[in-house]
């Protein structure tokens, strides 16, 4: 167990933490400007993962699929937001739950009925593949630090736009008070579909990179989701830097958890039950830091409507 | 999603008057949602395609998705048994279903035959005469691959496999078998899709060659990543590593790679050249071993209808001991704890006709019976 090993194993975390950055910080703008729980996200992220595979199979180009993905998961946000989405707002959490329950129902199902139930193949671009090494590290793949990029990219532009533009200004007052802001005379409708389009744009965008990363499949969506709850619960609902600081926790936790906690048990017990305790307590890690961390701050760590 | 499949209404409403056979209800309980649904469906399409070819028309087959959660799986068994009242159960994927579902259904008088998981479990002590395993001992597949690591002369293996009943018996039977020492041995959580970690500790371990047990979603995701992550240790596993219906997905980082299976497309037979000629018409792709297990475990049941009035069940399970049946797969017949006896070949991922797909490149152990048989009280 070297340093070096280590450094790499934290990069790892790093970079698994920033992957549901992408889908946590859709979902808890979502969450926290329209208050409405999307269970549907996976679906968005699944989504731009099929644009994405398709569109670089039938073009050979994975930067057309990229942005395929993109667009793909954007337009699907917009479309559901108008047809079903926007009847929810009013209702309480339960309806919003049952309903966007049933979007994930109809996206896997209707996925399955255009692409089959095999996974699609989807690889990464040649320009980055392979390793460069870094201090410390040997070899580490390029496409993963593309990822870690990618993510800080998108953390960064999504702080610009709601602390600098115009339209952040509108989301954050959207945020505060629906009511006052349509009084306003400003488009809340419009602006609602905007937030909509914009966090599924996030979503497609994470399952096209990490779909090359992973395997692109029918169903892929919920784990990341699940785990993506997770992360806006500790982060605190509805604030983005909660959202980055929460996932960095949890990709961190989860991945040294699940390599050094078997090696840690193995100094007090033999291998064998070293190996398969270490590895159930590792998969309940994370659940128990959020149990920890709401115990002390029930509302997570950055509360957005303080 | 609730699919009857008979020979037809038509021909069910003819010959409800004179037909001596009692109709044979069958509940298939399998994962069509979800990952890992490609294992389920091929399932479902391989026992369909047989009763299909059979043209079995006194057989009445339920199919429902279990999602891959064990509390569906036992809700679905409590259902089949109490009101659709089926005589058989099959279906079932993922060993953690099994252990929910079979020894309750079993002790209950209700037949089940296992087109996939075989759980130690149910090998050993906790062996019995309603419970049949037409694919093969979770261990088995694994076995093949330890000896198959002797002979590759690997001396530092790594071994890596999800931490459920199926992935340690996984690890317990390669380790039963591989004579060499392990670089490292990890348990990852079933159904996670990055490893990144994993293989770090693969690299910094120093091995000279690694195996892993990774069936589905799990599989493509480790073979993606492993190939960009710049490690060039060879990599060996069990089929379910490198199906049929994964090896697409995967691509052309697969080629090459040696894993262990009880079929393959390429066995010369009959009954396999049938299989994998009216899969292909049928379905439009290729077959995958959990396809074979499906068009098996159909075979099976049929066969032992032909002999036995399934009312009778003592007369019944004797027919279904005999294993009179075509087998896919070659030579196959029924250990004392109703387990399969059988040859375990080594494959290789190759390219024919642009398609990636397996070869046969040998025999791994010949006539194999699973580590637990002994265990087991039955004769």
């Amino acid at each position: 167990m070297t340093a070096a090993l280590i450094f790499e194993q934290v990069l790892n975390g790093l970079q698994f933490g920033l992957t549901l950055f992408l889908m946590a910080a859709g979902l808890t703008l979502v969450f926290g400007v329209m208050g409405l729980i999307n269970l549907a996200h996976g679906s968005l992220y699944m989504v731009g993962a099929f644009c994405c595979a398709w569109i670089t199979q039938q073009t050979g180009s994975f930067w057309l699929g990229l942005g395929g993905g993109v667009l793909g998961a954007a337009a699907a946000g917009a479309l559901i937001e108008m047809l079903v989405i926007r009847r929810l707002y009013d209702r309480d959490h339960l309806d919003q739950v049952l309903a966007t329950f049933a979007l994930i129902l109809i996206f896997s199902e209707g996925t399955r009925m255009v692409f089959g139930s095999m996974p699609l193949y989807l690889n990464i671009p040649a320009a980055l593949g392979g390793t460069m090494a870094l201090p410390g590290v040997e070899a580490y793949p390029v496409y993963r630090l593309f990822i870690i990029l990618a993510a800080l990219a998108v953390a960064l532009l999504l702080y610009l736009l709601i602390s600098k533009t115009r339209l952040g200004m509108r989301i954050r007052a959207g945020e505060s008070d629906r009511e006052m802001i349509a009084a306003l005379g400003v488009d809340i409708k419009t602006l609602y579909t905007i937030v909509f389009a914009l966090g599924a744009a996030i979503a497609g965008l994470s399952g096209a990179l990490v779909g090359a990363l992973r395997s692109v499949q029918v169903g892929m969506g919920e784990p990341v989701l699940i785990l993506a709850f997770v992360v806006i619960v500790i982060g605190g609902i509805g604030s983005i830097k909660g959202a980055l600081i929460g996932s960095i926790l949890i990709g961190l936790v989860d991945t040294l958890g699940r390599i050094f906690l078997p090696v840690i048990l193995k100094f007090f017990m033999e291998n064998a039950s070293a190996n398969s305790i270490g590895a159930a307590l590792s998969s309940m890690l994370i659940y128990l830091m959020m149990a920890g961390i709401l115990a002390v701050k029930p509302k997570g760590l950055f509360n957005a409507t303080n | 999603m609730k699919k009857l499949v008979s020979a037809g209404v038509a021909a069910l409403l003819c010959c409800t008057a004179g037909v001596a056979q009692a109709e044979v209800k069958i509940g298939m309980i399998t994962t069509l949602s979800g990952g890992g649904s490609t294992l389920g469906i091929d399932v479902r399409d391989g026992f369909e395609l047989a009763l299909k070819q059979a043209g079995a028309s006194d057989v009445k087959l339920l199919v429902e998705d279990d999602a891959r959660k064990p509390d569906v799986a036992k809700k679905l068994a409590d259902k089949f048994i109490q009101k659709d009242k089926v005589d058989i159960l099959t279906g079932i994927i993922w060993s953690n279903l099994a252990m929910a579902v079979v020894p309750a259904a079993t002790r209950k008088g209700t037949l089940y035959i296992s087109p996939n998981a075989g759980p130690s479990a149910l090998a050993g002590k906790a062996c019995h005469e309603n419970y049949f395993n037409v694919a093969w001992q979770n261990d088995n597949l694994h076995e093949a691959m330890g000896s198959h690591a002797n002979k590759a002369d690997y001396k530092k293996t790594f071994i890596l496999a999800p931490n459920y009943p199926a992935g340690t018996d996984a690890l317990k039977g390669f380790k039963r078998m591989y004579k060499g020492e392990l670089a490292g041995e990890l348990f990852t959580k079933l159904g996670q899709d990055d490893y990144a970690a994993e293989i770090a500790q693969i690299r910094a371990s120093g091995a000279d060659s690694v195996f892993f047990f990774l069936p589905g979603g799990m599989g493509i995701a480790f073979m993606k990543q492993y190939a960009q992550s710049g490690v060039d240790v060879p990599v060996m596993g069990p089929a379910f590593s490198f199906s049929q219906d994964i090896l697409p997905a995967i691509g052309d980082a697969a080629l090459g790679v040696a894993n262990s299976s009880q079929w393959g497309k390429d066995i010369e037979s009959e009954v396999n050249a049938k299989f994998v000629k009216g899969f292909k018409e049928a379905y439009g792709r290729l077959p995958s071993l959990y396809a074979s297990q499906g068009y098996d475990a159909a075979n099976l049941i049929l066969s032992a209808m032909e002999k036995a009035d399934v009312s009778d069940k003592d007369d019944f399970r004797a027919a279904l001991k005999e294993a009179d049946f075509a087998s896919v797969r070659g030579d196959f017949k029924f250990g004392n704890n109703n387990h399969p006896i059988q040859d375990i070949y080594v494959r290789e991922v190759v390219k024919e006709d642009g398609q990636i797909t397996n070869k046969i490149i040998g025999v791994a152990i010949k006539g194999h019976q699973d580590a637990y048989a002994s265990k087991c009280r039955m004769k």
